[in-house]
């Protein structure tokens, strides 16, 4: 089946984190000055006060909780069958966010408590690309 | 402004003739036709345009289809607040001398799209790798996303959110430019159909077509029109992100806050002084975080706020008074609307809908979906 919904396309500085998918590893960076992680990819440390270019690729644990979201009724691109669907920003248990789909929940409100806890899907979308999802934490 | 700086005055302002679906105009005749309609306003002609802003279209497209060569040009883009910016840098622009008459425009074909510049994509830019694949296909259901992030920290509700759609019809039903008028209740925005929730259809602006243009000049010649100067008495300006999973803390409008008070910094006045204020409605929850953001309430006071008939009429705070991008009109950089509303309030000719004794507004715009924020206080004395 022919994917048409949008494929990202790796650049240098966020090569590692696709390659990382592809692999069944959620990587991101780790400032090696003021010990916090960091996303999006980028070469140096975004932090205020930090800024240093001192910055490692770390496999991080796929755990996050649930920090905002909206359960889309319109889809385009490739969505329309998808509605409604959750698009969610997450938070990693590492600290920062990323958006997201929440898969394999009914998309409910009331299925979907910010704070709760959630755990990555890897979904190999094509041959070279995976998406990081999330789910809710299994039982 | 500065003691030792020229005040900068707003002299000519006008919106296209009719705003809502035009079917018969261009994104540049809509430029055009607002901008010769605020020189009209001032009593002056393009001849006289030695500054040129604009969002949307470029300055090059514009200065090739009125002719003109102006001394200097703004193009800041950064969505439905660039004109407040364009009215700050023009302050900034005719204080240094480089121009002495600015001409700032919008034209927006958003609803019938004629001649408009196209937009695209790619999947390599950061929105197309960490966003774009999860759905999301505009504002509605990006913009929105921090809401329910409100909802869980304040307490924030649906009822409340559709307050704001309720507050802001009751102005649009006093102004018969707006193109939704009919009252409508909390219940008919609640049972409105679901776009991305917690957003319905009613708690979304509209979509359309028009136009709006102001022209500043220096308080050396601000006299010499046909209207009554209307002053920029302070303004802020700032983007913090682009992709909106990168907002900082989704519950509050960080933007808002800094822009908000560089501007009552710079116009030495506090919230007291504001009588009358346009927070740029995108959604029925912009206000609210603008409200908060600025510092008129505390966090999480927003929504009951508007749920309590404060910004409506006979309130005691009128807020987006023309009707809002709710249901006056909504092109899609709405800004330039909420400047005109507050300028017609100011000269004292919004008729049904005017705020006594008006003297101090406030217009506050988002860049982009919460990627920043301009706030501009503006006077008429």
């Amino acid at each position: 089946m022919i994917y048409t919904k949008p494929i990202p396309k790796a650049t240098p500085e966020t090569q590692e984190f696709w390659e990382g998918l592809r692999r069944r590893e959620l990587r991101i960076q780790y400032c090696n000055e003021c010990l916090r992680y960091y996303f999006y990819p980028r070469p140096f440390c975004p932090f205020r006060g930090c800024r240093s270019q001192n910055v490692t690729w770390e496999t991080v644990s796929g755990f996050a909780k649930l920090y905002s979201y909206v359960i889309s009724h319109r889809g385009f691109g490739g969505f329309e069958d998808d509605i409604p669907y959750v698009i969610a920003v997450v938070e990693l248990n590492e600290g920062p966010r990323m958006m997201t789909n929440i898969i394999n929940v009914d998309p409910e409100p009331k299925n979907l408590i910010p704070d709760m806890p959630l755990e990555i899907v890897f979904d190999d979308i094509t041959e070279e690309v995976t998406l990081p999802k999330f789910q809710p934490m299994s039982e | 402004m500065k003691k030792n700086r020229t005040r900068v005055a707003i002299v000519g302002a006008s919106e296209t003739s009719s705003v809502g679906h035009l079917p018969n105009y261009s994104m540049l005749q809509l430029h055009a036709e607002a901008a010769q309609l605020a020189l009209a306003d001032a009593g002056l002609t393009f001849d006289d345009v030695d500054g040129l802003a604009t969002a949307g279209a470029t300055p090059a497209q514009l200065t090739e289809y009125f002719n003109i060569m102006p001394h200097w040009i703004d193009g800041t883009s950064v969505g439905g607040g660039s004109f407040l910016m364009h009215v700050s840098h023009a302050v900034a622009a005719i204080q240094a001398g480089y121009c002495n008459v600015v001409l700032v425009t919008h034209g927006e074909s958003g609803r019938s799209r004629i001649g408009i510049n196209a937009s695209s994509y790619s999947p390599s830019t950061i929105a197309g790798q960490f966003e774009l694949p999860y759905g999301v296909w505009g504002p509605p259901s990006m913009f929105s996303i921090p809401i329910v992030r409100h909802m869980h920290e304040y307490g924030t509700t649906e009822e409340q959110l559709a307050s704001v759609a309720v507050a802001t019809r009751k102005w649009a039903n006093l102004n018969p430019r707006a193109m939704m008028r009919d009252l409508i209740s909390v219940d008919d925005v609640l049972n409105s159909r679901l776009i991305a929730w917690p957003l319905h259809l009613l708690n979304c602006c509209l979509v359309t077509d028009g136009g709006g243009a102001l022209v500043l000049v220096s308080e050396e010649i601000a006299h010499e029109f046909t209207k009554d100067p209307i002053w920029v008495l302070g303004q802020g300006e700032t983007t913090t992100h682009t992709n909106i999973s990168m907002m900082e803390d989704m519950s509050k409008w960080a933007a808002a806050k800094q822009t908000g008070a560089d501007a009552f910094s710079m116009a030495e006045l506090t919230h007291d002084d504001i009588q009358h204020a346009m927070l740029y409605d995108a959604f029925t929850h912009v206000p609210i975080y603008a409200l908060e953001g600025l510092g008129f309430v505390n966090p999480g006071e927003g929504g009951p706020y508007f749920a309590e008939g404060h910004t409506a009429p006979g309130g005691n705070f009128p807020i987006n008074t023309n009707g809002g991008g709710l249901s006056y009109t909504h092109t899609g950089m709405y800004g330039m609307f909420a400047i005109q509303e507050s300028v017609t309030q100011l000269r004292g000719e919004a008729e049904q809908r005017q705020v006594d004794d008006l003297e101090i507004s406030m217009v506050h715009a988002p860049a982009g979906m919460f990627s920043g924020t301009a706030t501009l206080i503006l006077g008429n004395k």
